[in-house]
């Protein structure tokens, strides 16, 4: 497991050298996407229109975060990760139409994705979920919103972070979704170490 | 137009959102500490020390712990002799409004016809409210608990038949954690009710995992040893901080009972993340106020 400092945009090769167990610390420019803003990007991409922000090299952050709005401007002041299954069903298509080199979340993606990033050379990548005052930290400025009128949590919001991490790599482009493989391995371990077990003590 | 005693109730709600939403519990902290000294797996060493921090960035800035400030949720415990009683539910919605625009807490409470979110945290029979009506109690208790919509998604409650009886139970409650993954931020704290019927199941499944201070075995030593059990089953998993693996997936377990009716065997399973947010304070008829949660100047 290596440790690397990016910077957005990445390239392709940034991400092609990251495995399942690397951490990353990113800077530079992300932006926001929960549900919503996925639905709309990619109706507006299928339509043969522009989005508001070239995503190309980018991270996207599934966060709604809470903000409080100043006389210049937002601040953000909590942006943990929600839960990253929840855009499967739009990820894959996401990560082809735009370009975009990372996704960030929490709690895994599916075979979809898995796929999309090997062949179009993105990760998947967690933040440890909760951390949400300590990410808002790691935000500098809000650069720019849009879509607000999907609601504040829903909005996308490009931000400009420093070292935001550690973002552990759970999808490779390489084909490697490190939940899938983990998964497996507690499976079996239920199976035959922690029912057979747990169910002599409950004879007794 | 409102009393003192009531301006002092929904002063008191604000604090306590505020607590819970920026300040994590003194048992919970502490329990996230133990487990971060106890981890052997160095990727959810490096994740609790993040959530460690996080704990201690929130508070001194007053910034919420979780972006997700949860559904509002209010315990009361009141002695009904105290007049202000009955308008609790006004002073309690009116109390939450406000500290969504206060703290801020994210909005959460949306219409599941029309998607609309309310955007003050309050809308129909939200907050929820519980209630405990007791005889001479002599002031009024209450908890406010944010409960987050990750960790809400394994809930379950299953009505097992007697014959399958407790060890059912362990499957039920094995395979909530391992189906939920990573999904509900663990290490997670496990709410396991069991009663005659599923809502009473997870009714106290909600209580056992929320409420009761983490480290506190059951006063039963059935339960005591039943939540003994599954931990040690549970942690066994190897599922791990944020699903890396690692020797915590759970930081406790808790189990609340009632009596079952002789042909069910009801099943309540309650899972909160990490990020267990609750404060509580009593308010006596003659104004006092007093935080049992946290140290309040």
């Amino acid at each position: 497991m290596a440790e690397y400092r990016l910077r957005t945009p990445l390239s392709e090769q940034d991400v092609r050298k990251l495995v399942v167990g690397d951490i990353v610390y990113l800077s530079g420019v992300i932006v926001s996407a929960r549900d919503a803003a996925h639905k709309r990007a990619l109706e507006i991409l299928r339509r043969g229109e522009k989005l508001p922000i070239d995503l190309s090299g980018l991270a996207v952050y599934h966060v709604g975060p809470v903000v409080r709005k100043t006389e210049s401007g937002w601040d953000i002041i909590s942006a943990g990760p929600t839960t990253s299954t929840r855009m499967e069903l739009y990820e894959a298509e996401f990560i082809e139409r735009t370009g975009v080199r990372m996704i960030i979340g929490k709690g895994g993606m599916g075979p979809k994705t898995t796929e999309a990033c090997k062949r179009f050379g993105a990760v998947y990548t967690i933040y440890p979920g909760g951390v949400a005052a300590l990410a808002a930290k790691a935000v500098k400025r809000v650069v720019d919103v849009y879509w607000l009128d999907l609601g504040i949590p829903e909005a996308m919001w490009v931000m400009e972070v420093e070292d935001f991490g550690p973002l552990t790599v759970i999808i490779d482009s390489r084909g490697n979704n490190f939940y899938e493989e983990r998964y497996r391995e507690i499976r079996n371990k239920l199976d035959k170490e922690i029912y057979p077990h747990i169910l002599s003590l409950l004879e007794k | 137009m409102y009393s003192d005693l009531e301006e002092i109730i929904r002063k008191t709600v604000v604090k306590l959102l505020e607590l819970a939403a920026t300040d994590l519990p003194e048992d919970v902290e502490n329990t996230l500490k133990v487990a971060y000294e106890k981890e052997t797996n160095s990727m959810a060493k490096s994740m609790l020390k993040s959530i460690i921090d996080n704990v201690l960035v929130a508070r001194k800035w007053r910034y919420a712990i979780c972006q997700d400030t949860g559904t509002v949720i209010f315990y009361v415990k009141a002695d009904p002799k105290i007049p202000v009683v009955s308008d609790l539910p006004n002073i309690l919605r009116r109390a939450t409004a406000e500290a969504t625009n206060l703290i801020p807490l994210r909005p959460n409470a949306v219409d599941p016809f029309t998607e609309k979110n309310s955007g003050d945290n309050t809308g129909r029979y939200i907050p929820w409210i519980e209630w405990d009506i007791v005889k001479d109690l002599g002031y009024i208790e209450i908890t406010a608990l944010l409960k987050g919509g990750g960790s809400e998604a394994p809930s379950i409650a299953k009505t097992l038949t007697p014959a399958e009886g407790l060890k059912g139970l362990v499957k039920v409650v094995l395979e909530t954690i391992y189906e939920s993954g990573a999904k509900p931020c663990p290490p997670v704290i496990v709410g396991v009710g069991i009663g005659p019927t599923a809502d009473i199941a997870i009714n106290l499944a909600k209580k056992a995992a929320l409420l009761r201070p983490l480290g506190i075995r059951s006063s039963d030593p059935n339960a005591a040893k039943l939540e003994e059990i599954l931990l040690e089953a549970i942690n066994k998993m190897d599922l791990g901080t944020h699903g890396v693996g690692g020797v915590t997936t759970a930081l406790d377990v808790h189990v609340e009972y009632a009596y079952r009716h002789p042909a069910s065997f009801s099943v309540g399973v309650v899972v909160s993340c990490w990020a267990l947010r609750r404060a509580s304070a009593r308010i006596y008829p003659d104004g006092k106020v007093e935080y049992i949660s946290h140290k309040v100047l």
